[in-house]
């Protein structure tokens, strides 16, 4: 250990924080830099104060979009864990017990592999998919699908309900992986738990919310966790699915898409990184808040 | 496409079915059975459904496409689709785009993430802790966030528009999770092996290299599946860092398909886009199907 230490952690540190110094860390102290100027995008920019961020507190498209997110945050995780915790719970446990031993149901591989799949495929493939399968002619698969009688449904072009079909996709992506992770976390729960329950006459309800739940709640955090991350982007699905980037009439705008407006489409790269500016402190409570959240349970667990 | 995806599990599927008989009997004796089934049958369904919907819309013309039945099969299956997104949408061209900037930028991540990994795991320095949290706190933001500054950067640094500058970024942005995750991993591999290595005489480079890089196999497998699937399907960074059509890589270009094809409607050839990229990962899924899955699900199971 003695020679040639501190040139071997150099050698092997200078790269990678170089790169990481440069990208990510550079680009988020220049956030805070930028988000006082009135910057284009391109050439030169002037201070302004704290004039974009004055505007941010007005500007009523942003506070939908906040709201929009926030909808996302609270519905996806909500949805995505109980179907998922559900199809785990029949896959491991739902076949019921014999002898003592409690088993998942018939063919329960081949839907974790089916179910497991969309996790795959690219956020924005899934998004050109979807467009199509919301197509508002008869076209589109659902649409198709509805009697010929029937007029055709709009989704996506629905003010109504243009953001609750951007929520299903994300569900439908997200279910399988949840069910994956939460199957692994079932399986390593001890058989001698759930014979004990049976034997003392539990149903599958019972075992479901006395033992399974309370047993999987580390599981369910990191679910939520992710689930939040992942509400917080969409950027891909909006961008691809939705009417005018955000429409119509900005009924499934969200941030990441107000970002990525401000800073290419309206030349407004100082106001964009306002926003930025926001969304770090958004961000910091949030991981902050889960932080505290995970640390009381283990200090009571 | 969904035998395709099913055959790695056959042999494992024996096994429950080798003991059917057992599990009917117990299903008769409670209801719950049957409607576990047909909700996870149901939601089977909601999964495949739209892929074998793309697939067989691949084969179909516009006619077909807004006026048969959308599971209807095609009437002449017709392969001019896939002539025209390869030749004309320039999918194979988008593909392989795609692979050369992971193929890079995947092998990037794994050399230096695991470096940096290896340093703040096994050595003791001053900074040690601060380089270590500066890498982890990265994974508190979302990528959007400094979208604005970050073109700024590639921008002055005349990487706008290059793989080169794609890759660095690609690189950069995938180092907090793969630095946090491989530093827990060097740090549960023994010691002993390490300094048995030393005392025959290895030095630094060699001690990675050849000893701590093979017991570390599993854990780097697991996250190079992660890092590979994560940029493949990574679709904000390109968007802002590539901006010549003939340089997009996949996620940007089946967008692209997507508008022109709303312009010109040729529905088929985008549905045969769609099912050209979508049947490579399928193939893949069908080999490396447990692989995946655990690679993807490692960061969440720790």
């Amino acid at each position: 250990m003695r020679h040639g230490k501190y040139p071997f952690i150099i050698g092997f540190l200078a790269v990678p924080v170089a790169l990481y110094a440069i990208f990510v860390v550079g680009a988020y102290l220049q956030m805070f830099r930028l988000s006082l100027t009135d910057w284009s995008g391109y050439g030169a920019f002037k201070d302004v104060g704290f004039d974009n961020f004055v505007k941010l507190w007005n500007d009523e498209v942003v506070w939908t979009a906040l709201r929009h997110n926030g909808y996302l945050l609270l519905l996806l995780p909500i949805v995505t864990i109980a179907i998922a915790l559900l199809f785990a719970f029949l896959l491991n446990v739902g076949g019921g017990s014999k002898g003592g031993m409690t088993r998942g149901v018939w063919g329960s591989k081949v839907y974790r592999v089916v179910f497991f799949f969309p996790q795959l495929l690219a956020l924005a493939l899934v998004a050109v998919i979807f467009q199509r399968v919301y197509g508002p002619d008869k076209s589109g698969m659902i649409n198709g699908l509805l009697p010929d009688s029937w007029e055709p449904w709009l989704f996506l072009a629905d003010e109504n309900w243009a953001l609750t079909c951007i929520l299903i996709v994300l569900i439908w992506q997200a279910v399988g992986f949840y069910v994956v992770l939460f199957s692994a976390g079932m399986g390593s729960i001890g058989q001698e738990i759930y014979e004990a329950a049976a034997l003392d006459g539990a149903t599958r309800i019972t075992l479901f919310f006395k033992i399974t739940l309370p047993l999987l709640w580390g599981n369910v955090q990191v679910a939520w966790i992710y689930l939040g991350i992942a509400a917080f982007d969409a950027f891909a699905l909006v961008n691809i699915m939705t009417v005018n980037q955000g429409g119509p009439n900005n009924s499934t705008q969200v941030l990441s898409m107000q970002i990525y407006l401000n800073a290419f489409k309206y030349s407004q790269a100082g106001y964009a990184s306002a926003i930025g500016v926001v969304l770090f402190f958004l961000a910091l409570s949030f991981a902050w808040l889960t932080l505290r959240v995970t640390r009381r349970d283990n200090a009571t667990a | 496409m969904t035998n395709l995806s099913t055959i790695p599990d056959a042999g494992a599927v024996a096994k429950p079915t080798a003991s059917a008989g057992a599990p009917r009997e117990s299903r008769r004796v409670n209801p719950l059975g049957g409607v576990a089934h047909l909700s996870l049958f149901l939601w089977a369904l909601v999964t495949v459904g739209p892929l074998i919907w793309v697939f067989l819309a691949s084969f179909k013309t516009n006619e077909e496409i807004f006026l048969d039945e959308p599971f209807g099969l095609p009437q002449s299956w017709a392969l001019n689709n896939f002539g025209d997104a390869w030749s004309e949408a320039h999918i194979g061209q988008y593909f392989l785009n795609s692979v050369f900037v992971v193929l890079i930028s995947t092998a990037g991540t794994m050399l230096l993430g695991s470096m940096a990994a290896y340093v703040l795991a096994r050595y003791r320095f001053a900074g040690n802790r601060f380089i270590y949290y500066l890498f982890v706190s990265g994974l508190a933001f979302p990528t959007f966030m400094a979208l604005a500054p970050l073109f700024g950067i590639a921008q002055a640094m005349n990487l706008l528009d290059s793989y080169f500058g794609l890759i660095l970024i690609y690189i950069a942005y995938s180092l907090s999770f793969t630095v946090f995750f491989l530093e827990a991993f060097f740090r549960t591999l023994p010691h002993e092996i390490e300094e048995a290595a030393t005392v025959d005489g290895a030095g630094h480079m060699r001690r990675f290299f050849q000893v701590m890089m093979p017991m570390a196999k599993s854990g780097l497998v697991s996250i190079a599946i992660f890092n590979i699937v994560g940029q493949w399907n990574q679709y904000l960074l390109p968007v802002v860092v590539m901006q010549s059509e003939s340089k997009y890589v996949l996620t940007q270009g089946i967008a692209n398909i997507s508008v022109s094809a709303g312009y010109q409607a040729e529905w088929g050839q985008l549905f045969a886009a769609l099912t050209l990229s979508i049947l490579p990962m399928i193939l893949v899924y069908a080999i490396f199907q447990r692989q995946i899955q655990a690679g993807l699900t490692s960061g969440a199971v720790k």
